[in-house]
């Protein structure tokens, strides 16, 4: 086991919660807008290419945080843009992330069922 | 004490009493938290790469798995007091994504399975996925336009 990536991944990934912390803390923006606002920056630098840099850098440090499914969703599509034309462009992206986005709606509706609402005790 | 007059005095005095958040200390646990749950998904990939997986699925397996995760401890109602712990630590890394999926939806579930559970998951997902998945769409389309010698329009 490469304990050097997860040194790397460990330090990669807190400095980008950090930037997510100092934008919460100083601009009063709602955690939607913070999310937004990753998912869309990691759209754009996959888009650009360059946050292929930091995942070769970090790994997971890079692909776990927000940004990471953003660099996902513009790195599929313009795989799928070079195989299949301007359809990919619609296709791509979610083809790539769809792993993710099942998850998160699967397991997320099942715990939601099997959960009980903590009840605040007066 | 005198009455406030103006919007600007009214912004002094709010400033002044409200608490400041002490920011380092913010940071400080926003960086190990957010740190630690990065590094157990480059420990998983490691273990994944082991096992002979190839790249792209792995880091499928591991966003996977540190959503099941998220999701199982906000059902247990652990997750809500890391992040009240962390912030951005637990927000950030695809965990929060989760947990802002399964927090609404057990908090509708008294509104019934479709339009509560089912409508109320997407109060946070759904704008991260409307404007992440848009922007991917531009980026397509602006690398056709920049592309065009190379690609055959379908």
């Amino acid at each position: 086991m490469d304990w050097f990536m997860v040194l790397k991944a460990f330090i990669t990934g807190g400095i980008i919660c950090i930037i997510g912390q100092v934008l919460i803390d100083k601009t009063k923006l709602t955690p939607a807008r913070i999310l937004v606002a990753f998912v869309t920056a990691g759209a754009i630098l996959g888009g650009l290419g360059w946050y292929k840099y930091l995942i070769d850098f970090a790994g997971c440090g890079a692909t776990v945080p927000l940004t990471g499914f953003g660099n996902l969703l513009a790195k599929g599509t313009i795989t799928e843009v070079h195989s299949s034309g301007l359809i990919g462009a619609f296709t791509g992206g979610i083809k790539a992330a769809s792993g993710g986005i099942a998850a998160a709606i699967f397991f997320g509706y099942i715990a939601s069922l099997v959960s009980k609402p903590k009840i605040k005790k007066q | 004490m005198k009455p406030i007059q103006s919007k600007e005095e009214y912004q002094t005095y709010v400033e002044t009493k409200s608490p400041n958040s002490p920011i380092i200390k913010d940071c400080f646990n926003a960086f190990w938290v957010g740190g630690c749950i990065c590094a157990i998904g480059q420990i998983i990939f490691e273990i994944c790469k082991i096992r002979g997986i190839d790249e792209t699925n792995s880091y499928t397996i591991v966003s996977m798995l540190l959503i099941f995760l998220s999701a199982f401890l906000t059902g247990l109602n652990i997750f809500n007091k890391i992040g009240k712990f962390a912030g951005a630590g637990s927000l950030i890394p695809i965990t929060g994504f989760a947990n802002s999926i399964v927090s609404p939806a057990m908090e509708y579930k008294s509104e019934g399975y479709v339009m509560g559970v089912g409508a109320k998951m997407f109060t946070v997902a759904g704008p991260v996925l409307v404007y992440g998945i848009s922007s991917s769409i531009i980026v397509g389309l602006i690398y056709i336009i920049f592309h065009t010698q190379s690609i055959t329009l379908i």
